[in-house]
């Protein structure tokens, strides 16, 4: 089951940038293109926990700011020779609102 | 029997339709069309060659009276549709009732106009219909006529192109960074508007209108919210249509963006249909003909009771703007599961880019070679494996007759008179002859025909010509270029920003052939220096291209919070500034109040939301940004000189306090870190410094090229002057020097290593007027850059990025 939750709106997020949404399991960091694509990740660097928000988005990869190690931003992969991973979750723009699926998020909380 | 029908609407959809009626079940129905303009259906797409000339409205009418009259369709036109009673089955005209068995609305799209102050002036219009059109045209009989066209979409350049041909000065308003963002890449948008201002018309990309400014009740130009203010005659909109859907709203049709309709364009009422603009299908809403005519076919099929469903297809836009060639189809979004091939050819002007997802084409987008379009939107249409020709691809239908696929093949096929290299006008016989003759290395080529001596984005080909006439014994050199997204080296680049004037990145990328559509983690922040550098006032810098510690105005820590760093100019402070920094530490809870090497107090451990509010506390106690993380001034580290010190010959801090005021603000290919030392004692250690300066009883030595990082490296002398001010003059000159001519990230250590110490001494000593020119070009470009980066983002509009998008622990928590 999904539960669609409004987080905000596209334009709230500067393009080829990033902002979080806090969640009990952490940061949460959202993504969004130069095409106006919209990712969700988690916000930390499998690395060293390196906030992924504030990293430079290329195409659709984030460079970690701390670093650079670069990660795609739909399969949460790191790229390249490094090995690691983000969880991502799902998420879909409507009428230039991003709604985010809360609903792993919850579950995985109360587990 | 005859059945009767009604439809509304006399445009493209519904003359379609109609068409298809009558062939397919001719005789069956009686109809009735109306339509609000005084006119029956003629091909809207045809306005932009009726208004540049190329056509005339006769030519673009598609059915005349006497085709109304052969197919007994009873024409209303000029009168308005007031209402539509379903119970009753009727429709409601100015002039009275008629009953329908079937009704189709086909009442299209209205224009949108921003609700911008003064847009209700006489001479602001639309682009719409023929009147607009007529309006467009009237304008360019008026001698020295000015327009302005706020929309850099098809229409909007349409109508500015028609106008400009008829000798109209106009100008484009965008809002958007590039023109028809919707179909265009960043690099396709920028050729294009190359090619339109070398027609004369003025193109404003990334621009807001702030209001429209009238005389008399008549518009008089558009003011922009940066507050310049264009003058014009006439001004058109052209941002966008909606679906005209206040009929069927009234009647109570389901409507959302549009008219909803099933596949079978059957509305919430099975006996009313919909086709055209104003449909919504699926969610989506049309603007393009080629879906159109498939609804209107599908809409007749519905009518006469055959099966037909509506599908909509990728559809391809071309431009009808004389000498601007492009073609868009598909999808052409950037993503890393997808796969670009890109083609580009600087000298001719020539763009195009496939997009790949796995071994289907799925978008095309191409400019100013557009001849293999339909053939691209023929394999993205049918889904075709393209597995088989990927490697040449992108040259298109002519090169896919055999299967020979070697890119090394495509080279030996070239004729012997193919140009190689544009900028030189180098064929390919005259490389191979050098080869013959015994040039063995790119060098030698080079150095023999010139080719791929100038752009160098030849260069490949260039090697390729070579590999292919020496075989094995051919090794390619290795120059190691800027990134992987392009071949050439930073100095090329940056030689060739100037040298062709390149003022954006999508210009440098298009320019200098790179292999990628929008650059790397390690590109951008080299382009967005090398482009602040060299068009001072000019460039707009680019946020995104930035690393986080100069987009954040601070150091990233290794736990994600922040390091602030007051500037203290030449390590001077006062107890009114320590008094307001214990403040922001105690009231920010800042774990750790370090001195740093440069002697200025360094706050760690400040959390990302309160970024703005220290800074705002910093800044109201007088205190700006020390920029400790930027590439760029750091700081001047100074000892006490004459004012306290026993040995000190001169004024150290003072002359520190001096530059450090003249020299903030610059951003430099790397930091840059100065000191000043009152006596050769040398106690702020200049002699480890980028630029140090030494106070003797003589004068001042000045030196560069230090270094305490990870390499440690003493300076060099550059020279002794006599007075300060000629301290400041030589130090802004070689700053601008080092600006000008280092690669990005390259310490000025290592520049000098590479451009040696003669150079910069015949540069910045020697020659005075060289000096003196770069040290203007210096001062010049200081006054765009000394603003504090703390005092702009703590205004509202920066602020909410500071903070979270969203708190979900509050939500869950209920």
């Amino acid at each position: 089951m999904t539960c669609w939750t409004d987080i905000g709106a596209l334009n709230d997020i500067p393009e080829r940038g990033a902002r979080v949404v806090k969640t009990h399991m952490g940061c949460i960091a959202i993504f969004r293109t130069i095409d106006d694509e919209v990712f969700a990740i988690d916000d930390s660097c499998p690395h060293k926990g390196g906030p992924l928000s504030e990293g430079i988005v290329h195409g659709k990869s984030v460079t970690c700011p701390l670093h650079n190690m670069v990660l795609r931003l739909d399969t949460g992969l790191a790229q390249g020779s490094d090995t690691g991973a983000v969880n991502t979750y799902p998420l879909r723009v409507e009428a230039g609102r991003i709604m985010l699926d809360t609903q792993g998020l919850r579950r995985e909380r109360v587990a | 029997m005859t059945r009767n029908l009604i439809v509304i609407g006399a445009g493209m959809a519904s003359g379609r339709m109609l068409e298809h009626l009558f062939e397919t079940q001719p005789g069956e129905w009686n109809v009735t069309l109306f339509n609000a303009e005084p006119r029956g259906n003629y091909n809207r797409l045809m306005l932009s060659p009726v208004l540049s000339g190329d056509k005339t409205y006769a030519e673009i009418v598609t059915h005349d009276d006497d085709w109304y009259a052969a197919q007994s369709v009873t024409c209303r036109f000029g009168e308005k549709v007031q209402r539509i009673d379903r119970e009753r089955r009727v429709v409601i005209g100015e002039r009275g009732e008629l009953a329908y068995d079937r009704l189709v609305m086909a009442t299209g799209s209205n224009p949108f106009m921003i609700p911008l102050p003064g847009h209700d002036l006489q001479g602001v219009i639309p682009y719409r219909d023929l009147d607009d059109t007529e309006r467009m045209m009237g304008l360019a009989k008026k001698p020295g006529a000015k327009a302005v066209v706020i929309g850099g979409g098809l229409l909007g350049l349409e109508a500015a192109a028609g106008m400009a041909a008829r000798g109209v000065d106009v100008t484009v308003i965008h809002v958007m960074g590039h023109l028809m963002e919707r179909q265009l890449d960043e690099a396709a948008g920028y050729l294009l508007k190359k090619a339109l201002e070398a027609k004369g018309i003025t193109v404003l990309t990334s621009a807001n209108s702030s209001e429209i400014i009238g005389t008399d009740g008549h518009v008089s130009g558009l003011r922009l919210d940066d507050g310049r203010v264009i003058a014009c005659d006439l001004l058109v909109m052209a941002v966008g249509i909606r679906p005209n859907v206040a009929l069927a709203k009234e009647a109570g049709l389901a409507v959302g963006r549009g008219i909803h309709v099933d596949d079978a364009m059957i509305t919430s009422d099975p006996n009313i249909l919909a086709i055209g603009e104003c449909v919504e299908h699926q969610g989506a809403v049309f603007g393009l003909v080629a879906p159109l005519y498939d609804q209107a076919r599908v809409a007749a099929d519905t009518l006469g009771d055959t099966p037909a469903s509506f599908a909509p297809k990728e559809v391809a836009t071309k431009l009808k703007v004389t000498g601007c060639d492009l073609f868009s189809a598909g999808d052409f979004a950037d993503a890393d599961d997808r796969e670009d091939i890109i083609f580009r050819d600087p000298a001719r002007g020539i763009y195009k880019r496939l997009v790949l997802e796995g071994q289907r084409l799925i978008g095309a987008v191409m400019y100013g070679d557009t001849g293999d379009g339909p053939w691209f939107h023929g394999l993205i249409k049918d889904r075709t494996d393209i597995s088989d020709m990927r490697d040449t691809l992108i040259f298109g239908p002519a090169f896919q007759g055999g299967a020979q696929a070697d890119p090394l093949a495509a080279v030996a096929a070239l004729p012997a008179d193919a140009e190689i290299c544009g900028c030189n006008g180098i064929c390919k016989s005259r490389i191979v002859d050098a080869i013959q003759g015994g040039a063995r290395t790119l060098t030698d080529v080079r150095e023999q025909t010139k080719a791929s001596a100038s752009c160098g984005t030849c260069t490949g080909l260039v090697e390729q010509v070579m590999a292919m006439t020496l075989g094995d014994s051919f090794e390619v050199e290795t120059v190691k270029p800027m990134c992987s997204c392009t071949s050439l080296t930073h100095m090329d680049v940056r030689r060739l920003i100037k040298s062709r004037e390149l003022k954006s990145m999508a210009a440098v990328m298009q320019e200098c052939g790179w292999k990628t559509s929008c650059g790397c983690a390690s590109c951008r922040p080299a382009l967005n220096y090398y482009l602040l550098c060299d068009w001072p006032g000019e460039y707009r810098d680019d946020d995104q291209s930035r690393f986080v510690n100069e987009r954040m105005h601070s150091n990233i820590q290794k736990d994600g919070t922040y390091s602030v760093v007051p500037r203290m100019w030449g390590g001077i402070t006062t107890a009114d500034e320590l008094r307001a920094i214990a403040d922001a530490a105690d009231k920010y809870q800042v774990q750790t109040v370090k001195v740093t090497g440069g002697q200025r107090i360094d706050l760690l451990g400040v959390k990302k939301q309160d970024l703005p509010d220290i800074w705002a506390d910093l800044n109201a106690a007088g205190m700006v940004s020390g920029q400790a993380y930027a590439k760029g001034l750091r700081t001047v580290k100074t000892c006490v000189g004459t004012d306290h010190c026993r040995f000190g010959t001169q004024d150290s801090t003072g002359l520190g306090i001096r530059l450090e005021k003249a020299l903030w603000g610059a951003w430099t290919p790397a930091k840059v870190k100065m000191a000043v030392s009152g006596c050769p004692r040398n106690c702020a250690e200049s002699t480890c410094k980028d630029v140090g300066v030494i106070c003797v009883d003589s004068g001042y030595i000045l030196h560069i090229g230090g270094a305490a990082g990870l390499h440690i490296q003493g300076t060099v002398i550059m020279c002794t002057v006599k007075t300060e001010d000629e301290v400041m003059e030589y130090c802004a000159a070689v700053i601008q020097l080092y600006r000008e001519e280092a690669a990005y990230l390259e310490r000025m250590y290592k520049w000098l290593d590479n451009v040696g110490l003669d150079h910069i001494v015949e540069r910045v000593v020697t020659d005075g007027d060289s000096r003196k020119a770069l040290a203007e070009r210096f001062h010049f470009a200081q006054q765009f850059m000394q603003q504090d980066p703390w005092a702009e983002r703590t205004k509202a509009s920066y602020r909410e990025l500071y903070s979270p998008l969203a708190d979900l622990t509050m939500e869950a928590a209920e």
